[in-house]
């Protein structure tokens, strides 16, 4: 079937890797993968440790793989049967890191040309000054690195990698830790480039948002291994497994037990752990005694400061406040209600509704934001 | 006390451009290599630090007298022996100041963002390129501290020249044996000369160093 696909789309990227890594402290992890992405965007999913960064090295010949082949259209970049291994400098893909890797000596101009060095002066030059200039960043020109925000570094170094004009576009998280208003029009920027160039794209990201902002098709990867692939919405909107639920930003994940079915009211509850805390849930094909995961984004549940009343929302749980945590624009609390659940409030809340460590708090969470998974 | 000062600065700048020129392959391979025996390399390199100066010119002096293997080398190409010699001084040395270049040199070299290099080598550039235009620009600091470390260890060396080089003056009579031998003569004002120009030169050498980058230099690269 691949084969087959592979003739309907000559430049798609077409890896199949085994790879494994062994550490000291945890048992050794093995990638083994076969992925296809053609031309346009594809987003790699999973939680952190799942090995998309070791795929993305693997790719670009920063990691060795000890079995597999990894192939571009019609050419071969990597094959353990008839030994080939190109090195990344003859691979032609760019690669953007999350932390940029601009060279910290160099100026912006410098760092933009450095992999145009086989080209005369002048085309160099110029080619320098027009990706800049598409990338918005041409005032930065002779700025060095430490001089720039993280956002223009990664706007940067993302002009760096496609200045020569790569094969492959290889994104390990690059927009994580930009604020919002940044990254949509980085995002922008490289759809625009996408659409011009129609090469693969294999981006690699946690975030929903980027997933729903940039995603044609989505790859899911858990501990080493594809889950699922598709569109974002057949892979990523039905939480069925633990891992990625939590990777599609359920931050909240409970083991319990069902306590009882209530089939009259569409709904059942679920004793969360040993504890005595209970939580209604949609209605499942799960018997009493059953044991599930709940999952809940942290942004669904409301914090209240005093015991809320005449609410539609059938989940009012009391609880006392752990820690707060600041995230950007975010505000992480720790709510321990015999569980421990995740709430993400504004600063501006957390200020007028006085929230510190040790307050008595409730968690307000309606039925439908409660998703069973397993 | 000029002559023992000058031998004594043209044998520690010779030494020190020699190390810079063994000591930067050298520090690259401890510093990128993955094979598991490099722990043995890193040891003999530190040797050097830990042995009694006169043990490491005992054995320098035998492989380089008339039986040794180096001696005998050195005779076949030049006619004459290399104990106690200037050449015979100048490899002493390096052998004895090989750490104090090898050990910033790696320390610089491992501290830089292996992010870079897999960003340069995914840019087209090879090996070669990104250690001269991305490695060693990013270890200036570690490069100079060498240079300097290894020129002031060897502007001090005592031990090694002695039992290398014996006491020839214009030859291999350094400042620090020059030290040794006013004191032996009761000659303490000449003793004294040398002594605090060799002072007040190991000081200078190190408050460059320390003034200039005192998280380069530790004593072995946690590695």
């Amino acid at each position: 079937m691949e084969a087959v696909a592979s003739e309907l789309k000559p430049d798609a990227l077409i890896a199949r890797v085994r790879a494994s890594r062994r550490n000291k402290n945890s048992a050794p992890f093995v990638l083994d993968v076969s992925v296809e992405v053609p031309v346009g965007i594809t987003i790699l999913f999973g939680p952190s440790g799942a090995g998309k960064s070791t795929l993305l090295d693997c790719t670009a010949g920063l990691v060795r793989p000890e079995e597999g082949r990894i192939a571009l259209g019609e050419k071969i970049l990597f094959d353990t049967e008839t030994r080939v291994n190109l090195p990344p400098q003859r691979r032609r893909m760019g690669y953007l890191f999350q932390s940029a890797a601009l060279f910290p000596h160099m100026s912006v101009e410098e760092n933009v040309a450095y992999g145009l060095d086989q080209l005369p002066a002048n085309v160099r030059h110029e080619q320098v000054r027009e990706i800049l200039k598409a990338f918005r960043v041409e005032g930065l020109r002779t700025r060095k690195p430490g001089e720039i925000s993280g956002g223009e570094a990664q706007r940067v170094a993302l002009a760096r990698s496609l200045v020569t004009e790569p094969r492959t576009l290889l994104l390990d998280e690059p927009l994580t830790g930009l604020d919002a208003e940044l990254k949509s029009s980085i995002v922008d920027d490289l759809r625009a480039w996408n659409a011009a160039k129609r090469i693969p794209i294999l981006y690699v990201t946690h975030s929903r948002e980027e997933v729903d902002a940039l995603g044609e098709r989505v790859i899911a990867l858990e501990n080493g291994r594809v889950v699922s692939s598709g569109s974002p919405m057949d892979v990523l909107d039905a939480p069925r497994r633990k891992r990625l639920a939590q990777a599609a930003g359920f931050e909240n994940l409970l083991a319990g037990t069902v306590h009882d079915l209530r089939e009259a009211d569409g709904v059942m509850r679920v004793r969360l752990g040993e504890t005595a805390c209970e939580i209604e849930v949609p209605l499942g094909y799960a018997a009493a005694g059953t044991r599930v995961r709940v999952a809940i984004r942290a942004g669904d549940i409301l914090l209240a400061t005093e015991q809320p009343r005449g609410l539609s929302a059938r989940n009012v749980i009391e609880g006392k406040i752990n820690s707060l945590e600041r995230r950007g624009t975010m505000v992480i609390v720790r709510v321990d209600c015999g569980v421990t659940f995740l709430a993400h409030v504004t600063p501006g809340a957390v200020r007028s509704l006085e929230l510190a460590a040790g307050r008595k708090v409730w968690l307000v969470i309606k039925t439908h934001s409660c998703h069973v998974v397993d | 006390m000029a002559g023992p000062l000058l031998l004594s600065l043209k044998l520690a700048s010779i030494v020190a451009l020699l190390l810079l020129v063994v000591g930067v392959p050298a520090s690259y391979w401890l510093a990128f290599s993955k094979w598991r025996g490099k722990f043995l390399v890193e040891s003999v390199v530190a040797l050097p630090l830990v042995l009694p100066p006169t043990v490491l010119g005992f054995y320098v002096l035998v492989a380089m007298g008339p039986c040794g293997p180096l001696g005998k080398l050195w005779g076949a190409f030049f006619g004459h022996g290399l104990a106690f010699t200037f050449g015979g001084l100048v490899l002493a040395s390096v052998l004895y100041s090989l750490p104090f270049t090898v050990q910033p040199l790696t320390a610089a070299f491992e501290s830089v963002d292996r992010k870079l290099l897999d960003a340069s080598a995914v840019l087209g550039a090879g090996k070669l390129r990104t250690f001269w235009q991305v490695i060693l620009p990013l270890s200036i600091p570690g490069v100079v501290t060498a240079v300097v470390l290894s020129f002031a260890h060897t502007m001090g060396e005592f031990g090694v020249v002695l039992m290398v080089g014996g006491n020839l003056a214009g030859v291999t009579r350094t400042a620090s044996i020059a030290v040794y031998d006013d004191v032996q003569a009761l000659d303490y004002a000449a003793a004294n000369q040398t002594a605090l120009v060799l002072l007040l030169i190991s000081f200078a050498v190190l408050c460059a160093v320390y003034g200039m980058n005192r998280r380069v230099w530790k004593l072995w690269p946690a590695s």
